[in-house]
């Protein structure tokens, strides 16, 4: 097992690469809990927890509990280089993400064969066996450390798709995208060599489970008009869906990628919840992996978050197997560590807040959502029909019928056509001769087994002593073939920062340096984005970029994000660290009390009306300090600072609690050293215990205002207890 | 490249066939549509394979990607790909009574071409 404490060896994983046999393999779903409690609570839809974690932020409040949604949790990873994506993985599995998804890099679809070595991408990871081999190991790592198994997944098209998903099958991928529609629309990939490779592709993931992912949702993302093409997109799940079943796959591995059309300011929900539930009745011996609308998605993170959420109400009122989480910063950067964080954390917040949701409420079946379901239905049948009466699925493609922006049937003209004989890889499809054979397991269609004296059911690599899928040491391994790109000279670059005390900041390679800062100008869009840049030079920052600005007003505010590089480092082994409290126990601070009564004076001080945070400090009830034996007189709030300072003189107190939530203009600093001087004034400090408590207080900057401590978020009454009990003896140590 | 002729939105017109069904007559024949689509392509690739099937084929029988290519390439060039390139180097393996691989290999170099061809009766 992996120690939480420490980094994960990236070398030690690059190591032996050529022996690495994976743990396990296909698709892994989450165990259902019928009968979760989790403090004092009852779950509905989760999955086993998992045994380590980051809760979220709020968890704290409730015992640290972390229960996971009944989803798989999907986050896409690929940064271009992926021994850096190994340590986001890892980030990524504690916030709860158990679907690990590597986009490849940019032309890898028009790659004739597998791409091997290590070479950096571009806009994704070039997809090759060491690079699946490293990250499925450290997978395999990780998993165990989480306590859940993790699912790694890429994609499976181009013009090497079986080549790719025999790959996949030996390394332990667990699921895949694959759709021949993807290869025909977006890539220019021959129509028919990409439905001929498709069937091959899909027997061989279906041999290991390997759960697969059709390709859809990029109809959303492209089509002008994204919710006209409703009917389409149905049509579209039904091919591939179909034919992947007609290619050997088993229900229970195809997933349909299935994305709400539209977005708010358009009204969401009417439009993307009648669809959601057409999909599901047409689709229903399918899986569903919900995928976040992002064709409408820029750079504001909150924007997308929203979206994000609005998406999962639907995957709940519905049903998804899967839930994406399309990285808020997406519509501005390759995703940065993060982001992929933040949305697992979206994503668990959300599905988790919506726990029984349809014990809760229910979908209508009439009025109108009856009406728009009917009509999205009738309307992809209608589409089928017309395809099939122009001669099938590949003249309706050079027809321009796919990603045509009109709610069909209506059309606008602006679909995608591609010619039959057209395309990449073109005439690159040959017919099987009667004679034709292929010694090996998982290969679709015709294979004439008989003239070797074979039966159907016998698996032909019993001729050739067993293929790979049964003997795994025949598999041929290739480590590197670019001496001037590969995973070694990157690691040379920034091995300073591997296993020392050094460190810079990152948002998604090991000592890129990159920060964000954040800036409110009060001025225009223009002017803010040139002082912003001008901002960053005199920070001494690099390459510095607008990636976001937001209108407050067109004159009184714009807010602007800019990132750039900085050029030093630090060394943390010259840090001082904040020192960590060392606690009495309950039982040494009850017997101290009993022999050294202590009375306290508490309150919230100025014009100051919050009260709960001092309540939690003092109650029996919430664990306060008076469980353990102080006398405590509480004033209440808005307290004037001598009312609290007379009442200790009266009382005789031992100390003073005051409490300081309000921090605008630096009032609660002020407030302290107020306290403190008035103190002083009555002749009382030395004898007296000052203490002060709120949200935005730090001990250090407590301390220079005079008082003896300052505590801050996150305080509990122990905290204060042992503190009281430990300055008591040292003020009273003369006293014995 | 984006073609196609625009049309008003005649659903109503052309929905007509379809208001009479109930739900469940609706997904079957949707799915009765999907199928009539779906199975020409289906007997398309049940009859065809491609270079990078073959390839997938070559590596399952356990050779290096850079070897499946070029596998597939002398195959191709011989006009053998009909035949399946696995077969082509399973039937050199029987003939020369050598390993699967070092039939791959030799392969790879252009040899013993003439013999598999003769072997499968075809002519060149």
């Amino acid at each position: 097992m992996i120690n939480p404490n420490e980094h994960l060896n990236i070398e030690e994983i690059l190591k032996d690469l050529d022996q690495y046999v994976p743990k396990r393999k296909g698709w892994t779903w989450r165990t259902l809990e019928n009968n979760l409690e989790m403090n004092h609570h009852h779950y509905s839809d989760v999955s086993t927890p998992l045994t380590q974690y980051v809760p979220l932020p709020a968890a704290k409040y409730f015992n640290q509990i972390d229960p996971q949604p009944i989803q798989v949790i999907t986050t896409e990873i690929a940064s271009g280089r992926f021994e850096d994506d190994i340590r986001r993985m890892r980030m990524a599995a504690w916030h709860g993400a158990d679907h690990i998804m590597v986009i490849r890099t940019a032309g890898q679809s028009h790659f004739d064969g597998l791409i091997e070595g290590t070479p950096q991408g571009v806009g994704g990871v070039p997809i090759s066996r060491k690079q699946i081999r490293a990250q499925r190991k450290a997978l395999d790592l990780i998993e165990d450390e989480v306590g859940r198994p993790i699912n790694f997944h890429s994609y499976v098209s181009g013009v090497a798709g079986p080549d790719i998903a025999v790959m996949f099958a030996e390394e332990g991928v667990n699921g895949a995208h694959q759709d021949p529609q993807y290869n025909v629309l977006y890539r220019n990939i021959n129509m028919i060599r990409s439905f001929v490779d498709a069937a091959e592709s899909k027997k061989i993931m279906a041999y290991e489970n390997i759960l697969q992912i059709d390709g859809a949702h990029n109809a959303n993302a492209t089509a002008m008009e994204a919710w006209k093409i409703m009917p389409e997109l149905l049509v579209q799940h039904a091919i591939n869906s179909l034919f992947s079943e007609k290619s050997g796959m088993n229900n229970n591995y195809i997933a349909l990628s299935t994305v709400p059309p539209s977005a708010s300011p358009e009204p969401d929900l009417k439009i993307n919840l009648p669809y959601a539930v057409a999909l599901r009745d047409f689709f229903s011996r399918y899986k569903f992996r919900a995928q976040m609308n992002t064709k409408y998605m820029e750079s504001s993170t909150r924007d997308a978050t929203v979206t994000h959420v609005l998406n999962m109400m639907i995957s709940k009122l519905t049903s998804a197997d899967i839930q994406s989480t399309i990285t808020p910063d997406e519509g501005r950067n390759v995703p940065w560590h993060m982001y992929n964080v933040e949305a697992c954390d979206t994503a668990k917040q959300a599905l988790i807040g919506m726990d029984g949701l349809l014990e809760l409420v229910e979908v209508k079946k009439d009025g109108f959502m009856k009406e728009k379901v009917r009509e999205i239905k009738e309307r992809a049948i209608l589409f089928f029909e017309e395809l099939l009466e122009v001669g099938g699925y590949f003249a309706s493609v050079e027809k321009g019928f796919f990603i045509d922006s009109g709610n069909y049937p209506e059309r606008n003209g602006d679909g995608i056509s591609r010619k039959i004989n057209g395309g990449i890889s073109s005439n690159s499809v040959f017919e099987r001769d009667l004679d034709y054979f292929a010694p090996v397991p998982a290969h679709f269609g015709y294979n004439n087994v008989k003239q070797y004296g074979l039966k159907e059911s016998d698996n032909p690599s019993i001729l050739i002593g067993g293929s790979t899928f049964e003997d795994r040491s025949k598999i041929q391994y290739i480590d590197e073939l670019d001496s001037e790109d590969n995973v070694y000279l990157r690691m040379k670059e920034n091995e300073k920062y591997r296993n020392s005390s050094l460190i810079k900041p990152e948002v998604q390679w090991l000592a890129d340096g990159v920060i964000v800062v954040d800036l409110t100008l009060p001025t225009s869009v223009i002017y803010a984005e040139a002082a912003a840049i001008e901002i960053g030079k005199k920070m001494n920052l690099k390459n510095i970029e607008v990636i976001h600005k937001e209108v407050l007003h067109p004159i009184e505010g714009t807010r602007i994000q800019i990132k750039g590089k900085i050029d030093f480092d630090i060394d943390l082994s010259t840090l001082e660290l904040a020192k960590i409290p060392d606690l009495l126990s309950d039982t040494e601070i009850r017997e101290y009390l009993e022999s050294h009564p202590m009375t306290i004076v508490a309150g919230t001080v100025g014009e100051d009306e919050h009260s709960v945070g001092l309540r939690e400090i003092i109650d029996i009830k919430h664990g306060g300090i008076e469980k353990y034996g102080f006398t405590c007189e509480y004033l209440g709030t808005s307290v004037p600072i001598s009312k609290l300072v007379d009442a200790a003189i009266e009382l005789n107190a031992d100390a003073i609690l005051m409490s300081t939530i309000i921090s605008h203009d630096e009032i609660h600093y002020k407030n302290m050293k107020k306290t403190h001087e008035y103190a002083i004034e009555k002749g009382i400090r030395n004898k007296l215990i000052l203490l002060a408590g709120g949200t935005q207080v730090t001990p250090e900057l407590a301390r220079i205002q005079g008082v003896d401590e300052g505590f801050g978020r996150g305080t509990k009454g122990k905290d204060v207890a042992s503190f009281l009990v430990k300055k008591h003896k040292e003020l009273h140590k003369n006293e014995n | 490249m984006n073609k196609g002729n625009p049309r008003m939105d005649d659903f109503e017109t052309r929905r007509s066939h379809l208001q009479t069904l109930n739900d469940e007559e609706l997904k079957q024949l949707f799915w009765s549509l999907a199928n009539k689509a779906v199975s020409p392509l289906i007997d398309l690739a049940k009859s065809h394979t491609s270079p990078a099937i073959e390839r997938s084929i070559l590596l399952r029988m356990g050779f290096s990607s850079i070897e499946a290519k070029v596998i597939v390439e002398k195959v191709m060039d011989h006009h053998l790909i009909g035949k399946g390139a696995g077969h082509v180097v399973y039937r050199y393996s029987t003939f020369y009574k050598v390993s699967i691989r070092e039939a791959g290999l030799s392969l790879m170099k252009d040899q013993g071409f003439e013999s598999i061809i003769n072997s499968f009766g075809v002519k060149e």
